[in-house]
């Protein structure tokens, strides 16, 4: 079961390479998805048993990140039905920005690239072997790459080019963290077998502390650069505002909670080493920079999918203080990472809409989104609503079981720096949103007529999810999230 | 022990080497140099028999003539200026790798090693590696030298990584192979698409999106 994961993808990724026909190819992405996230459904079910010689295991970590995952993988593919309709034809198009005329990568190879990517992301998130998370998250890059690189004109290029030099040098990083924590567990009478959790645990109270410390800073800065923690997250907001807008949305909600798996496998080693102390310190000040450094640049930003990626830098910074103060605060950010993939991986799917009709990501040119797009001005306006913590979304609930944790473990000073970021944040996006979704249409752009079923169907269903989440928690989730919590819990 | 010693300090030389150099051309060669010497490096520490022998042919095939002859092509097909051109002087990024060894120097001498899983002079030689690597890659305007000071950061984690091999895994070899495979490969692509489109590697011309 586990074993066929990671390869349905691939066999489906290998098949639209191969099919000549674009509709059913299209259709396919769709039915992957399905697929994937309905055995995904049935691990929650019945645990699956390891497989590949315990290579691949699952664990309630690895199994949420997972769900998320394959169910933005889904969402992003009924919608690229609809998407690819209208950006797949190979012929010349006219960059609204500076003119130049420019061709999109084939869609053959753009579904290939999307498959292999789900692929290498359920790979990273069922194991708990060091070694295979690494290769893993190295290929969610490769993957990942041609997909920011589709419109093919000069600023997806330089947002690529951006994106490979951080995140490889991020990785090479990561890897040398990987060498340090086998350092740490040098033996030379008995060596570690391999690089498995199940395997380094029980050692981890023997291994020498200050090369498991210099290993988590490596992997914190090495993973934290591709999961977009403030200062390593420059990549981040030119990746995503300049890839097709599924893309952007499968970034945001899956693949930079893949790259926090990574750091909290490393959580995982240091906490019965003794050094949860250690990591919750630093997590929590590379959690706040992040806040605050999205609070800083989404003021008055005039590009409204750059605004959703800083976002993305602010909640990657939640998850990190959530993790980082421990006790409750681990279980509103497990809580958290759910809400924020559901929400902002319906926001990025909705700036797709707006895009395609206004052709600007411009704050100011893109107004009156209210008489235009209807469906789309109304989920955007919930959209907005949610990210931003206000109830009755999961995202309050979430937010502020961290806030409660930190003010119950005297965390003062850093409760307050969360409060402040976070209204400023919302009062820089209540700008924006207010205004686009306000006002008159500019005449420039034509009345786009009825909205596409397939357009709105996957932002509304995924913000559907984060409400519910607000309201109501089902037990089964509540179960995995708590036991998640407890795995990376911060021990004494 | 003694072998181990020169490869170690000719390493050290290469890295500084990678700062101080002006001509693309010389670049690479040295790129060349410091794969054979790493090839060079699993054999001096543990013996030129079984899976030290396989994963160092494999290097040297691949770190030691594979990257610097795809690297050479790349720029022999590119047509670019020849001359590397620096963000900071030459005599700055030297000093800095100076000052880089000095700091590695130190920190071995106070960092508690496990014994005898280091050669003396290795984490040194590992660590000038990545910092060279690093620092061509932020203070050199050509996509190309990024790609190759990547390589060098690269060649000096899996130096790094070198006498873990013995302990039994050889994911960490395998990793880095596969790693630095993909990464030209990728880049190799990508520096085309550039090159095509920017009709230069100039990454001082990637100036389009900021805030």
């Amino acid at each position: 079961m586990l074993a066929a994961l990671p390869l349905i993808p691939l066999l489906a990724g290998l098949m639209a390479l191969a099919l000549p026909a674009d509709g059913p190819r299209r259709w396919l992405l769709a039915a992957v998805g399905c697929l994937h996230l309905t055995l995904v459904g049935t691990t929650w079910v019945h645990p699956p048993a390891p497989a590949y010689g315990g290579l691949l295991e699952l664990d309630p970590l690895g199994q949420l990140f997972l769900t998320l995952a394959s169910l933005l993988f889904t969402a992003a593919a009924f919608y690229a039905v609809g998407y690819l309709r209208h950006e797949g034809a190979v012929h010349e198009k006219r960059d609204f920005q500076d003119g130049a005329t420019f061709v999109n990568a084939p869609e053959r190879v753009f579904s290939l690239c999307l498959c292999l990517f789900l692929s290498a992301m359920t790979v990273v998130c069922a194991t708990r072997n060091l070694s295979v998370l690494w290769v893993g998250i190295e290929a969610t890059t490769l993957s990942s790459a041609p997909l920011i690189y589709f419109h093919r004109h000069r600023r997806s290029l330089e947002a690529t080019w951006k994106y490979l030099v951080i995140c490889s040098v991020g990785i090479a990083l990561a890897l040398l963290g990987n060498i340090l924590v086998s350092v740490a567990f040098y033996d030379p009478v008995a060596p570690a077998a391999s690089m498995d959790l199940a395997e380094l645990l029980p050692l981890a109270p023997g291994a020498a502390k200050p090369w498991l410390r210099a290993a988590f800073i490596f992997l914190l800065v090495g993973y934290g650069s591709k999961m977009g923690l403030a200062p390593m997250h420059n990549w981040l907001p030119d990746a995503h505002s300049q890839s097709p807008s599924l893309v952007s949305a499968l970034l945001s909600g899956a693949l930079l909670n893949c790259a926090f798996l990574g750091i909290l496998r490393a959580v995982q080693i240091l906490s019965p080493a003794g050094l949860g102390a250690f990591c919750g310190e630093l997590l929590v000040l590379f959690g706040l920079i992040s806040m605050v450094t999205a609070a800083v640049f989404i003021v008055g930003l005039g590009d409204y999918k750059r605004m959703l990626a800083y976002s993305s830098v602010e909640h990657m910074g939640i998850l990190a203080l959530g993790v980082g103060i421990g006790g409750g605060a681990a279980f509103g950010a497990m809580l958290h990472a759910v809400n924020h993939s559901l929400t902002k991986g319906a926001l990025f799917l909705i700036s797709g809409n707006i895009l395609a009709v206004y052709h600007t990501r411009s704050c100011h040119d893109a107004r009156g989104v209210s008489r235009a797009l209807p469906i789309t001005a109304a989920l955007w306006t919930a959209g907005f609503l949610a990210i931003c913590g206000s109830p009755p979304f999961g995202l309050f609930v979430s937010e502020l079981a961290i806030l409660r944790a930190m003010f119950a473990g005297g965390h003062g000073l850093a409760a307050t720096i969360y409060v402040i970021a976070l209204a400023v944040i919302f009062v820089g996006m209540a700008t924006s949103v207010c205004r686009m979704v306000q006002g008159p249409l500019p005449p420039a752009v034509r009345h786009p007529g009825p909205e596409r079923v397939l357009s709105v169907a996957s932002p509304l269903a995924l913000l559907a999810a984060a409400l519910t989440l607000g309201l109501y928690v089902p037990q089964g989730l509540a179960d995995v999230l708590a036991r998640a919590a407890a795995a990376v819990s911060l021990g004494g | 022990m003694a072998a181990i010693q020169s490869l170690l300090v000719a390493l050290v030389v290469v890295n500084l080497a990678y700062l101080a150099v002006t001509r693309l051309k010389t670049l690479t060669r040295i790129t060349a140099l410091q794969g054979v010497l790493l090839a060079a490096t699993p054999l001096a520490i543990a013996g030129p028999h079984g899976h030290g022998l396989v994963l160092s042919l494999a290097v040297l095939a691949i770190k030691g003539i594979g990257f610097p002859w795809l690297v050479a092509r790349t720029l022999s097909r590119l047509e670019v200026n020849p001359v590397v051109e620096p963000y900071f002087g030459f005599n700055m990024s030297l000093l800095a790798g100076v000052g880089g060894l000095l700091f590695s120097l130190w920190l071995e001498s106070r960092l508690p090693f496990p014994p005898g899983l280091f050669p003396p002079l290795l984490f040194p030689a590992a660590l000038t590696s990545i910092f060279s690597g690093l620092t061509l890659v932020v203070a050199r305007r050509k996509a190309l030298t990024q790609v190759i000071g990547y390589l060098a950061a690269e060649n000096g984690i899996f130096l790094l990584g070198v006498p873990l091999a013995a302990q039994g895994s050889v994911w960490l070899e395998l990793s880095v192979l596969l790693d630095v495979f993909v990464a030209v490969f990728v880049m190799g692509i990508a520096l085309h698409h550039i090159n095509k489109t920017f009709e230069s590697i100039d990454v001082g011309r990637f100036c389009s999106l900021r805030d």
